[in-house]
């Protein structure tokens, strides 16, 4: 064989990766929004390197051989990158797709046997195909890390600790309680009473959607922390429904002070800590 | 997969061992990173278990194991002991229950503290309590 | 044998833990500090944990018993300055400490234990009037 099908690819290397960047600008999956031009020949250039690079004549038939691993990494590389940036799975997976028609065009263009060319063909796609499953595995992954990382975010977010008065701290809790957020509720405000020498602590359930009796447990267990710590816990923000299914479920909230809204709490803690907010008559003091 | 990192033994025969045990498997959890809250649960439910096996068995042997699986890593405890053993696993995993004049709060206390609790114990040949706390567990 | 200081302040014993308790140490402090409420009557006693790490159910009911013998002996007891990981450790144990008063720190628990003190003053001093 004059021209075997790995020397094929690494001498054409160049025009191949011209192919294929033709193919890509052409595609519908092109997003120029995510990605410029110059970087993705950039990512392009880089895998297609590798791969001339780790091409041989008997490894092309293994892809699991570890010749490949550079040529991995790199696609792993590129899919978490575009998972991250925000690509579909379609888009990511008919880049890799792409490849393979830029590489069959090549051979098409090369190889005048038929018979040949079909066998050439097989290989390339068998090839090509398990570089797209790495692809997709890879994707998910990324993916996944992306979830996990904003998952992490948002329970940060959403258990912020507020000192509404000298003493009082208020948490209002946004969406559902479930054991792991309990924990950082819990360690986040025990952790403010201490900082702030706060003994009075609000807890407002308005944005929470539903208690069930885990819900109602994991409040229970707060408030029972708190008052180990020194310090006396208020739930508030207990809408109709709530109140309703609570008592359904048949839970005992009598050990705890509850309150409708937020004000009832707040005015509940001003007299826990002896103390009056008062309106200012104006008249008055102009006589 | 979980991997084992580190070993350490450590008899336990008297109560003064008690503090030293629990500096030990500190020391673990530390090495790790792991967080204050589940360190404190951690050497709560080993302090429960030692106080167990030091009571019913009058002593018995720990083994103090850094390890990991995936990303996570853990710290891993098997408290064994050569006592009477205990004739009904299920009733002494209730909470409340106790035949000795305790809080009957050890067992089914330690396992809400910590990820994996694994009891096993033949009558007459001892007991083994295996328990596993994640580092982000 | 090593031993917790007990201290008296006016009418309350002070007692900070400062060590890792072992069980013997911690059933010593019971007897010690009931044999003192008794000797001194005070009337309040305040036991800081602020240095203590780890409060499993053995030291967590030695707790509860001080609060439950001292009150029989006419003292409440508060316990203050439990750590953060200590709480929540002990609410998943499945200990409340029930019967036992907290406070933040020392100063507060001080205060609280005056407070009650005051009270029981005037209610004694209420049934004087009564009965005159």
């Amino acid at each position: 064989m004059a021209n075997s099908l790995t020397q094929l690819i690494q001498s054409n290397k160049a025009r191949l990766l011209d192919l294929w960047i033709q193919k890509q600008l052409t595609s519908d999956s092109l997003r120029d929004d995510l990605m410029s031009n110059d970087e993705l020949r950039a990512q392009s250039e880089e895998l297609v390197n590798a791969l001339a690079r780790s091409l041989t004549e008997e490894n092309i038939d293994q892809v699991d051989s570890i010749q490949f691993d550079e040529v991995f990494e790199i696609l792993s590389g590129i899919s978490v990158y575009r998972a991250q940036q925000g690509f579909s799975p379609r888009e990511t997976g008919l880049y890799i797709f792409s490849l393979k028609d830029a590489i069959l065009d090549l051979i098409r263009q090369e190889i005048t046997d038929p018979a040949r060319l079909f066998e050439e063909s097989v290989r390339i796609n068998r090839l090509l195909d398990s570089l797209g499953v790495v692809t997709f595995e890879t994707f998910i992954k990324g993916r996944e890390e992306v979830i996990l990382r904003q998952t992490e975010e948002i329970s940060d977010i959403s258990t912020p600790v507020i000192q509404i008065w000298e003493g009082i701290l208020a948490l209002p809790i946004i969406g559902t309680l479930d054991s792991s957020r309990t924990q950082v509720v819990m360690e986040n405000l025990l952790q403010r009473i201490v900082d702030t020498g706060s003994n009075i602590a609000i807890l407002d359930i308005s944005g929470v959607p539903a208690v069930d009796s885990l819900v109602a447990q994991h409040l229970i267990k707060t408030v029972s922390a708190t008052r180990l710590m020194g310090a006396e816990c208020i739930i508030s923000g207990i809408r109709p429904e709530i109140a309703q299914t609570v008592v359904h479920l048949g839970i005992d909230l009598s050990n705890i002070i509850t309150k409708a809204s937020l004000a009832s709490a707040l005015k509940h803690a001003f007299a826990m800590s002896r103390m009056a907010v008062k309106r200012i008559d104006v008249d008055k003091k102009a006589l | 997969m979980v991997i084992t990192l580190s070993k350490d033994r450590m008899s336990i025969s008297r109560e003064q061992d008690l503090v030293p045990f629990r500096n030990r498997v500190k020391e673990a959890a530390v090495k790790i990173g792991m967080g204050i809250v589940n360190q404190t649960k951690l050497i709560t439910a080993a302090s429960e278990l030692v106080r167990n096996m030091f009571r019913y068995a009058g002593g018995g042997e720990v083994l103090i194991e850094v390890v990991s699986k995936g990303r996570e890593s853990g710290v891993r405890l098997t408290f064994t002991d050569k006592g009477p053993g205990i004739a009904d696993l299920s009733l002494a995993m209730q909470d409340g229950y106790s035949t000795g004049k305790s809080l009957g709060l050890g067992l089914p206390g330690a396992k809400r503290l910590v990820n994996e609790f694994d009891l096993k114990s033949t009558v007459g040949q001892g007991t083994t309590v295996t328990i596993l706390k994640w580092k982000n567990g | 044998m090593d031993k917790i200081p007990i201290l008296r302040m006016g009418p309350f014993l002070l007692v900070t833990i400062q060590v890792d308790l072992y069980d013997r140490l911690a059933l010593n402090l019971e007897s010690d500090l009931v044999q003192k409420v008794h000797q001194t009557g005070a009337r309040g006693v305040l036991i800081d944990i602020s240095a203590v790490s780890i409060v499993d159910s053995f030291m967590g009911r030695i707790l509860g018993n001080i609060a439950s013998m001292t009150r029989v002996l006419d003292a409440e007891t508060v316990v203050v300055g439990m750590q953060p990981a200590v709480a929540i450790t002990l609410i998943e144990l499945g200990l409340s400490l029930k019967g036992v008063h907290t406070a933040l720190d020392v100063e507060r628990g001080m205060a609280l234990l005056q407070e009650k003190l005051d009270w029981d003053t005037d209610v004694a001093d209420d049934d004087g009037d009564n009965i005159e």
